[in-house]
C-alpha cells in the first residue's frame, strides 16, 4: 500500500533533470577556472609544455579515454534497460559502468606512481629545478586529473546507490528520474575527460 | 481511499506526463559511441602529425564535437525542452566569453 502512495505522490521530472543541469554548469566553473589558467600558463610557456607532456603516455590517457566513453554508453543504455522495465539488464550495465570505473581509477594509480617514482609530484627536488612552465604544466595536472579522478569516485558512488534503487524497484519503468539524473553527472566527468585528454597528453 | 482514483480527478497531469516520451534505442547509443571512438582516433592520429599552431585548434574542435554527441545523445539534450539547449548555449557562452576576455591581458599587450 505504501509503495503505491509514493508512486501517485506529484513528481515534475523535468524540474528535477533541470536542477540537476544547473549544479552541472556549476561544475563548468570550477573545472572552467582551471583550463583558463591552464590556457594562460600553456600560452606564456609554449616549449615547456610541450617538452612536460613527453613525460605523460598518451597510450594510457587514450585507453582510459576509451573506457570513460564506453562508461558512458553503457549508464546510457542502462535507462533504456530500465525504461523498458528490464532490470536485470539495467543493473548488469550499472556494474559494468562501475567496472570501467574502477579499471579508469587504476590506470590512474599506476600513471601517477610512475610518476612520483621519477620524482615528479609537487614540491619533489627534482621538479623545483625545472623551468617555471614544466612546474605549472605538472602542478595543473594533478590538480586536474586528481579532481577528475575525486568526480570519477563521487560518481561511482552515486552510481551505486541507484543501482541499489534499481534492484530494491524504487527505480523502476515508471520513476527514473533519479537513474537519469546519476547518468548526467556521469557524463559530466566524461566531458571533462574528453578536454583533459588532448590538453594534457596530446601535445607533440 | 482510492489513490488512483483520486488522480484521475486531479486536474495536474499524471506523473507519467513529465518523463520524456523518447525511449532511446541501443543501436542509436552504440552507433553514438562509435562515433566518438572514430574521433578519439581521429585526435590521437592528428597529434601525431606535426600541425604547428593548427594542433590546439584540431584537437578543440574534435573534443568539442565529441562533447556535443555526448549532451545530445547520452544526455538527452535533443529530447528535452528547447529551453535546456538555452541554458546550455548560455553557460557555454558565458565560459568562451571569461576565457577570451582573459586573453585581451596577455595576448595584446
Amino acid at each position: 500500500m505504501k509503495a503505491v502512495v509514493i508512486e501517485h505522490r506529484h513528481r515534475d521530472d523535468v524540474g528535477s533533470r533541470m536542477g540537476l543541469w544547473l549544479f552541472l554548469f556549476s561544475e563548468l566553473i570550477l573545472f572552467g577556472g582551471m583550463f583558463i589558467i591552464y590556457a594562460v600558463y600553456r600560452f606564456k610557456h609554449p616549449l615547456e609544455f610541450r617538452l612536460a607532456a613527453e613525460e605523460l603516455d598518451p597510450f594510457i590517457g587514450t585507453v582510459n579515454t576509451i573506457i570513460l566513453l564506453t562508461s558512458s554508453l553503457t549508464v546510457a543504455m542502462s535507462i533504456t534497460a530500465v525504461q523498458e522495465g528490464r532490470k536485470n539488464l539495467s543493473l548488469a550495465l550499472l556494474g559494468v559502468t562501475f567496472i570501467l570505473a574502477v579499471v579508469f581509477l587504476v590506470n590512474k594509480y599506476f600513471e601517477w606512481s610512475h610518476k612520483i617514482s621519477l620524482g615528479i609530484y609537487p614540491q619533489s627536488p627534482d621538479l623545483i629545478n625545472k623551468p617555471p612552465g614544466e612546474i605549472l604544466y605538472f602542478g595543473l595536472y594533478y590538480v586536474m586529473t586528481g579532481l577528475h579522478a575525486l568526480h570519477v569516485i563521487i560518481g561511482m558512488a552515486v552510481l551505486a546507490v541507484m543501482g541499489v534503487y534499481v534492484a530494491q524497484g524504487k527505480i523502476n519503468q515508471h520513476s527514473y528520474v533519479r537513474l537519469e539524473a546519476g547518468g548526467l553527472y556521469w557524463h559530466l566527468v566524461d566531458i571533462i575527460w574528453i578536454f583533459l585528454f588532448p590538453l594534457f597528453y596530446l601535445i607533440q | 481511499m482510492n489513490t488512483s482514483h483520486d488522480k484521475k480527478n486531479h486536474g495536474a497531469a499524471p506523473p507519467e506526463e513529465s518523463q520524456p516520451h523518447q525511449v532511446i534505442s541501443y543501436s542509436r547509443y552504440v552507433l553514438n559511441w562509435l562515433g566518438l571512438l572514430a574521433l578519439t582516433c581521429a585526435t590521437v592520429t592528428f597529434a601525431g602529425i606535426n600541425l604547428g599552431r593548427w594542433i590546439i585548434i584540431t584537437a578543440l574542435t574534435i573534443a568539442s564535437v565529441k562533447s556535443l554527441l555526448v549532451l545530445n545523445l547520452f544526455m538527452h539534450l535533443k529530447f528535452e525542452d528547447r529551453i535546456f539547449r538555452v541554458f546550455v548555449g548560455v553557460a557555454v557562452v558565458t565560459f568562451i566569453i571569461f576565457i577570451s576576455l582573459t586573453f585581451f591581458d596577455y595576448a595584446f599587450y
